[in-house]
């Protein structure tokens, strides 16, 4: 993409702003490989598929063992092109039963009565596996996600395997995770259902602190982004984890929701939508199930007028482009002081023209495929609406490739908030722009949603910075950066955004009994 | 060469087996900023094992060798505090590791030097390993038990958050050689300090054993710096010095009382020594606090 008409072609060596275009530019521009309208044309730089192996079909992972695929089985394919990747099983009633039996035996016969310190060591040596196996892993997620190489490579693998580090870690200090509790006990045998938009990441979420704490899982990924939870089971194989500590069960909505539903169950962790996790929490009411819940969220990223503008404009792309827009904690609004509203979304289209949309597996490319084709229409679907509701729509010119899920991203001005593609999770690239003028109205609109996940602040002035996110209700704030993650930590959200923590101390306290 | 290589050999074979490859002794030298320098001083002292049979000699360090660990451990401390503390964690895990590659070497150094039996020896090295993981844990959770959000009255964000306190001179356990020295060592450099590390005096080769294992692990050079030799000679210096911040008296023995009060000068921050500490026990953070200092930070908050 990026083939915006402009007065005069410029190189860009680096995404950035522009800088004013001069003679030399100029004419480095014509020196090089350039596309019709004169922007430049960088030549591909894939990341080779080669370093994955798939197999043709995947059972579940169950007592340490993989199960024959069966008979039920679904197919995940790559939204960048939409071939087939693998079939997979979907796991039965039957399936879950003895996952869950699996489950419960290796926490009574082996997992509780194993030492604190040897659990710790398990954790270290999966983390290891994950760096040692780092490239293999992100460019299945890349090819199961539609997520560019550049962040499966740089962010989801890296941080998958930073997260079981750092829950190693925990597993023999737990008397420190609780105050007041200094014999914590873990809970039992953990359900936990996650979502295609971190595969691995939110594996690594769900299952380090439950395995510190002493718990043993049932994982389900996402339906359309199974492949890497299976090389994970691969990674507990190699590791010597007790057969039965973890398994791994694959499937979709149905089988998550028996999953859930299992009384052999003690733990439900959830990440996904909040229409999913308000079905979640009636369903564990009235039982002893502890549960926690991330789900989605409106996030508000504030621009104060003393913002160091260029930084603040990066932000907005980081907050709302990463990972296409498919993110729970994306910053989706976009608040602007008014007085810089003209000079932030001038300096916004020019970097947006300069994002490059394309293969995944590309190293240079910053936009990938949406995930499915069913979330294509979903974002399709809100943006129709933005435009109907009167919004005013625009993307930069962009050719998207003709096989596969796309959507370019896109900006929406003239939004109030009432309008639906400000209220509702969009979960893709298209951002809603609002304005402000005092910093109590930032506040005020900010915290104008039923979400509370996340919020970005963007200013020089320190004490506005505290003053905002001392007002904003929303779990994670990030102040003049956005979309961090560490797996040191908490993170999760305020009203519908879904309760608990993951990450962190305050992360083992959704696996520990006092 | 050729000539010889060539030639007949001049005296006959004797009937017999053939004579054993003579073993190459390794010298035991300081470990001084990354690198293993012998003494300045050029003195050695005798090691003998558990049972008294004569193993080597190790260095024997002077005042100057100690005051030079001075130097190397400040100038690898600012680097050192400021890797991230997953890093610090992934470094010390670095470390178990090398450990159990050469987890036989260990055990025979420790046969040697504390006369135990091979199988005590396996579990006393197996125990330091696992000290080194039970620390690479602790990097980036220290602050998260320690560290405060303190709710003061007024328009203020006020946070506490533990910060290292800098160099650290460490006498190590005199009849712990191996875990002793890893459990004194590994609390203090797992906070973000560096150290100077006095080695048992009776018993210094499983330290440059260590020393062996750190060098390729990772670790910067004087984040960790071991020396050899007579604790009474070594020791004032470190205690008087006035860039060591901290003096950790387990291996001290009767001079206890002494360098606590030569480290007064300067209020270096003083761990006393446990009348009989058991290595085995998990620590949790009693030997992380010590080297620890509190920052509060205020900050306003306004529109």
């Amino acid at each position: 993409m990026s083939d915006r008409p402009r007065p005069t072609p410029r190189p860009a060596p680096h995404p950035g702003p522009d800088s004013p275009s001069t003679p030399a530019a100029t004419a480095t521009a014509t020196a090089r490989p350039a596309s019709a309208s004169g922007a430049l044309v960088y030549a591909p730089a894939p990341e080779s598929r080669a370093v994955v192996s798939l197999r043709p079909a995947y059972g579940l992972f169950i007592d340490g063992e993989f199960t024959e695929p069966g008979e039920q089985t679904m197919t995940t394919v790559n939204p960048a092109d939409e071939e087939a990747l693998a079939e997979v099983a979907t796991a039965t009633e039957a399936d879950l039963d003895r996952a869950v039996a699996a489950a419960r035996r290796a926490f009574d016969g082996v997992w509780s009565r194993t030492s604190p310190s040897e659990r710790g060591k398990y954790l270290y040596r999966i983390s290891r596996i994950i760096q040692d196996r780092a490239r293999e892993l992100a460019v299945l997620e890349s090819l199961d996600n539609g997520k560019p190489i550049k962040e499966t490579r740089d962010v989801d693998i890296p941080l998958a395997a930073a997260h079981f580090f750092y829950y190693a870690g925990w597993a023999d200090k737990l008397p420190f995770a609780l105050p007041g509790v200094p014999a914590p006990r873990p809970l039992g045998v953990a359900a936990q259902v996650i979502p295609w938009n971190f595969p691995l990441l939110m594996l690594a979420w769900k299952i380090a602190p439950a395995l510190a704490a002493g718990n043993t899982v049932v994982l389900k990924p996402a339906e359309t982004t199974p492949l890497t939870a299976l090389v994970f089971a691969e990674i507990c194989q190699e590791a010597g984890l007790p057969p039965g500590v973890v398994n791994i069960v694959t499937g979709a909505g149905a089988t998550g929701r028996a999953l859930v539903a299992h009384p052999g169950v003690d733990k439900v962790a959830f990440t996904g939508s909040t229409g999913v996790g308000r079905e979640i929490a009636r369903t564990v009411a009235g039982t002893r199930k502890r549960v926690t819940l991330e789900l989605g969220g409106k996030g508000a990223n504030i621009v104060y007028a003393d913002a160091a503008l260029d930084q603040a404009v990066e932000g907005i792309v980081t907050g709302i482009f990463f990972n296409q827009g498919h993110v729970c904690c994306a910053g989706s609004r976009l608040l602007v002081q008014e007085s810089v509203a003209e000079e932030v979304l001038h300096r916004l289209k020019e970097r947006m023209a300069r994002l490059r949309l394309g293969d995944p597996l590309d190293k240079n490319t910053d936009i990938g495929a949406v995930n499915s084709s069913a979330q294509l229409a979903r974002i399709q679907d809100l943006a129709r609406t933005g435009r109907e509701e009167g919004g005013e729509e625009w993307s930069p010119s962009c050719e998207l490739p003709s096989r596969g899920y796309w959507f370019a991203p896109t900006v929406f001005t003239g939004i109030t908030q009432a309008h639906r593609i400000a209220r509702e999770e969009i979960f893709g690239p298209v951002l809603s722009v609002l304005t402000f003028r005092t910093p109590q109205e930032a506040v005020e609109k900010a915290n104008n949603t039923p979400y509370g996940l996340s919020a970005g602040i963007w200013s020089e002035k320190g004490s506005r910075v505290l003053w905002t996110a001392d007002r904003l209700r929303a779990g994670v704030i990030w102040a003049n950066t956005f979309n961090k993650f560490d797996p040191a930590s908490p993170f999760g959200g305020y009203r519908e955004s879904g309760y608990g923590r993951e990450g962190g101390r305050h992360g083992l306290e959704a696996y520990l009994n006092g | 060469m050729a000539d010889t290589a060539t030639a007949p050999d001049p005296a006959p074979a004797s009937p017999g087996p053939e004579p054993r490859r003579l073993a190459v002794r390794k010298t035991y030298k300081l470990y001084v900023g990354g690198a293993f320098p012998r003494s300045e001083s050029g003195r050695s002292i005798p090691v003998n094992s558990a049972e008294g049979a004569h193993l080597a000699h190790a260095a024997r360090a002077s005042r100057k060798d100690a005051r030079d660990a001075v130097v190397a451990a400040r100038a690898a401390f600012g680097p050192w505090a400021a890797r991230t503390a997953q890093l610090r964690g992934q470094i010390l895990y670095r470390i178990a590791e090398m450990m159990e590659g050469r987890h036989a070497h260990f055990v025979q150094e420790t046969v040697d030097a504390q006369g135990v039996s091979e199988a005590t020896a396996q579990d006393i090295v197996s125990a330091a390993i696992d000290r080194w993981v039970y620390y690479a844990g602790w990097t980036d959770k220290i602050a998260q038990v320690l560290g405060t959000s303190n709710p003061v009255s007024g328009p203020f964000e006020n946070s506490s958050a533990p910060q290292p306190t800098g160099v650290v001179a460490v006498l190590a356990p005199q009849d712990s050689p191996l875990l002793g020295l890893v459990s004194v060592v590994a609390p203090v450099i797992a906070a973000g300090n560096t150290a100077i590390v006095v080695a048992s005096e009776r018993a210094p080769l499983p330290a440059i054993a260590l020393a062996e294992a750190l060098a390729t692990s990772d670790l910067p050079g004087g984040v960790v710096n071991i020396l050899t030799g007579r604790t009474a000679e070594i020791a004032p210096t470190l205690a008087a010095h006035a860039d060591v911040n901290a003096l950790d008296l387990s291996g001290a023995g009767d001079l206890a009382t002494e360098l606590e009060s030569a480290a007064a000068a300067t209020l270096t921050r003083v761990l006393r020594r446990e009348p009989s500490p058991d290595w085995h026990a998990l620590p949790g953070l009693a030997r992380i606090t010590p080297f620890l200092e509190t920052k509060t930070v205020w900050q306003a908050v306004g529109r």
